[in-house]
């Protein structure tokens, strides 16, 4: 087993984001335009389609971990996938709550059925259902191999969604927020990226330690376990 | 006489929990090994591998020269397999389970065959009866017949004697008897010392993922036996790699 | 051909067991139907309304009656380690999932044939058109399909039975939303080609969640 040195890309990746969060910040509030009709609880936006992104991100991660768990049967591919989940399952949840605290200034209602928030709600969904799924069983074999069957079929599921979503709402579009379509001056288009590029690297940084501290637990149950064995138990 | 079972340095892990610490084992056609060790063993592990119900984490498992990993279909056609779990469904009658797993194995002669065991199990009155109305010793002797039913070459038996009252067991011994006789393959394992010695010609010893002992029937002395075996099944260190 | 006939086999083998006990099928049919009445009372639908309401009432109660049915199946091969001797058998392991994925849309199906003369009657709704029953046949197939493969892990949990809504429903958006849009275009009175958009994602889930179902189950059943 590797020993855990020092983390250099760890710290690399939190410094890359440390900054990159700044200046997305300063860009959100300092740069970007006032927007015309919903004022200044507009630039909630660019925090709730980052964190978005990040969040189907993830659980693609997890979708490509579970293949490669299936394919090469590695803990370190179990390992990233659900490492992968918890985080985003945590930007998932900010997209939802984002969402919701835009909604209500914006157009009076805590929830909107619209596309981008309803099929976040769906991804949060699975990522519970997906921490449920591992907590339900015991052997460590057993969950890593069914979590990647529902990570796969769960995120083949997730473009479906989103269309049948998207056709449902132009069908019956919510009378309130149709109309949502917000002209994107160049500005907004920068602070957008720089948005989704600072959260992407605060994922990766985060996602870095998390595997490192489940590789760490891994090495402490291996210890344990020697330990107990030597004891002659 | 030509080797039915070959096993070579089988490893299982389960996480970092080791069931088979490296296996090596060779059955004769014909031959009738009993599998002793304590619970926790890998007796079962063992057996599941053989069985193509487990895969292992390493080495390999020849069955009638078929290897597990590639010819896992055909190999499977060759071995029955009976536990202590009948494999049974409840909610159907002696003669459609019978008649399910017939189909399973692409019997030729289904009817015929399933008549035959059912007569030879004694549960030809019982055929159109449901499952879940037989006793533990019926649903066991149903469960033979299934075992048996595709004529394996090969019959991998796990602690089937558990739950047999001593009638149902002598049952069960005498079929085993009768197919090695036959030139079935057998691998049966046990916790019970005495039954393991009662039946088989070759004994072989588990312990904590080890072969610990492999002999002829009748180089074994019964009475000291027991000792050896206490002796041999101590708990041992076991060396992890970390 | 001989993969098909092993198909058949346990297809037949369920059946036949179902038919000895009819739990399955009383169960998920008594539960429609309690369902169906909690809805209205719940809901308070009458006239118009209980028509407009009545596809998504329909497929949700299918829904949820359904996720009994897969439990239960998948539950059957536990018993007495059954599992095993499916496992045993020297067939690839996609005839298991085919074998009981068609089992459990047989016996969908016939809590549908009950569910859809009755809802068109207590809904005032004209549910027994042929089209909706294409759409019916589209939504189930998907649903059965992933519902097997997501059973047969439930199954294998601490939590069994109760596991298997909390997995299967995100994942059956896709279908249950397209299955009440169609279902709903055509109580209206629209053609098939109207609702020819929701139908053609039925077909497109149907398509990508059999083949993805079917490849992976080997991955739920292997140890």
């Amino acid at each position: 087993m590797r020993k855990l040195g020092q983390d250099w890309l760890g710290i690399v990746l939190a410094g890359l984001s440390s900054a990159a969060l700044f200046v997305a910040l300063g860009m959100v509030f300092l740069y970007a335009p006032r927007e015309a009709t919903m004022g200044d609880v507009q630039r909630i936006f660019y925090f709730h389609v980052a964190s978005a992104w990040v969040g189907f991100f993830a659980f693609f991660v997890t979708f490509a971990a579970g293949i490669g768990y299936l394919a090469r049967g590695e803990r370190r591919w179990d390992i990233l996938a659900l490492s992968s989940v918890e985080i985003g399952l945590t930007f998932i949840t900010m997209t939802v709550v984002t969402g919701s605290l835009w909604a209500r200034p914006a157009w009076g209602t805590y929830w909107t059925w619209e596309p981008r928030l309803t099929i976040s709600a769906v991804q949060l969904l699975i990522y519970i259902a997906y921490g449920m799924l591992r907590a339900a069983i015991e052997s460590p074999e057993r969950k890593a191999r069914f979590a990647a069957v529902y990570g796969i079929v769960a995120f083949v599921t997730v473009p479906l969604s989103w269309f049948a979503i998207r056709w449902w709402r132009t069908i019956h579009p919510d009378i309130l927020t149709s109309g949502e379509g917000m002209a994107m001056t160049s500005r907004m288009v920068h602070t957008l990226l720089t948005s989704l590029a600072a959260f992407t690297l605060l994922y990766a940084t985060l996602l870095r330690q998390r595997t490192r501290l489940e590789r760490a637990a891994d090495a402490l149950a291996w210890l344990r376990l020697r330990a107990e064995n030597e004891k002659g138990v | 006489m030509s080797i039915m079972i070959e096993v070579h340095d089988l490893t299982k892990s389960f996480g970092p929990r080791t069931a088979l610490a490296g296996v090596d084992l060779a059955v004769e056609s014909g031959q009738f090994v009993t599998l002793v060790g304590p619970n926790g063993a890998g007796k079962t592990t063992l057996l599941r591998i053989l069985a193509t119900l487990t895969k292992p984490t390493s080495g390999a498992v020849r069955i009638a020269g078929l290897d597990s990993a590639t010819a896992g279909e055909a190999l499977r056609r060759r071995i029955g397999f009976l536990s202590h779990r009948t494999l049974l469904y409840d909610d159907l009658t002696a003669e459609q389970n019978l008649n399910f797993y017939a189909r399973m194995y692409d019997l030729d002669d289904g009817p015929t065959r399933i008549t035959d065991l059912l007569e030879q199990a004694g549960l030809a009155a019982r055929r159109h009866d449901l499952v879940r109305t037989f006793s533990r010793g019926m649903q066991q002797r149903l469960s033979v017949a299934r075992a048996v039913l595709h004529r394996p070459q090969v019959l991998l038996l796990d602690e089937p004697y558990t739950g047999l009252d001593p009638n149902a067991a002598q049952v069960l011994t005498d079929l085993l008897t009768k197919l090695a006789v036959e030139g079935c393959t057998i691998l049966l394992t046990t916790h019970n010392l005495g039954r393991g010695l009662a039946v088989g010609k070759r004994v072989v010893v588990l312990s904590q993922g080890r072969i610990v002992y492999d002999e002829h029937r009748e180089t074994i002395d019964p009475a000291t036996f027991p000792e050896t075996y206490r002796t041999l099944t101590a708990q041992s260190r076991l060396t992890f790699d970390v | 051909m001989n993969f098909f006939r092993k198909v058949c086999a346990i297809v037949a083998k369920d059946v036949a067991a179902e038919l000895h006990t009819r739990e399955m099928v009383s169960a998920m049919l008594v539960f429609a139907v309690l369902a169906l009445f909690i809805f209205s009372f719940a809901l308070d639908l009458r006239g118009a309304m209980a028509r407009a309401a009545a596809p998504g009432v329909l497929w949700a109660t299918v829904a949820f009656a359904g996720t009994l049915g897969l439990s239960r199946s998948l539950a059957r091969e536990q018993q007495s380690g059954c599992i095993d001797g499916l496992m045993l058998a020297p067939v690839d392991r996609s005839a298991i999932f085919f074998g009981k994925a068609i089992g459990n849309l047989i016996f969908m199906a016939v809590v549908e044939t009950v569910l859809l003369p009755l809802f068109s009657a207590l809904f005032d709704a004209p549910l027994l058109q042929p089209e909706v029953l294409l759409v019916a046949v589209l939504g189930t197939v998907g649903y059965g399909a992933v519902g097997t493969l997501l059973a047969a892990i439930a199954v294998n949990t601490r939590a069994r039975e109760v596991m298997l809504p909390v997995l299967l429903l995100p994942l059956a958006i896709p279908a249950l939303i397209a299955a009440v849009q169609a279902t709903g275009r055509l109580v209206e009175g629209g053609t098939l080609a109207e609702a020819g958009g929701w139908v053609r994602l039925l077909v497109v889930y149907d398509l990508v969640i059999v083949a993805v179902s079917m490849l992976t189950f080997g991955y739920v059943v292997e140890e």
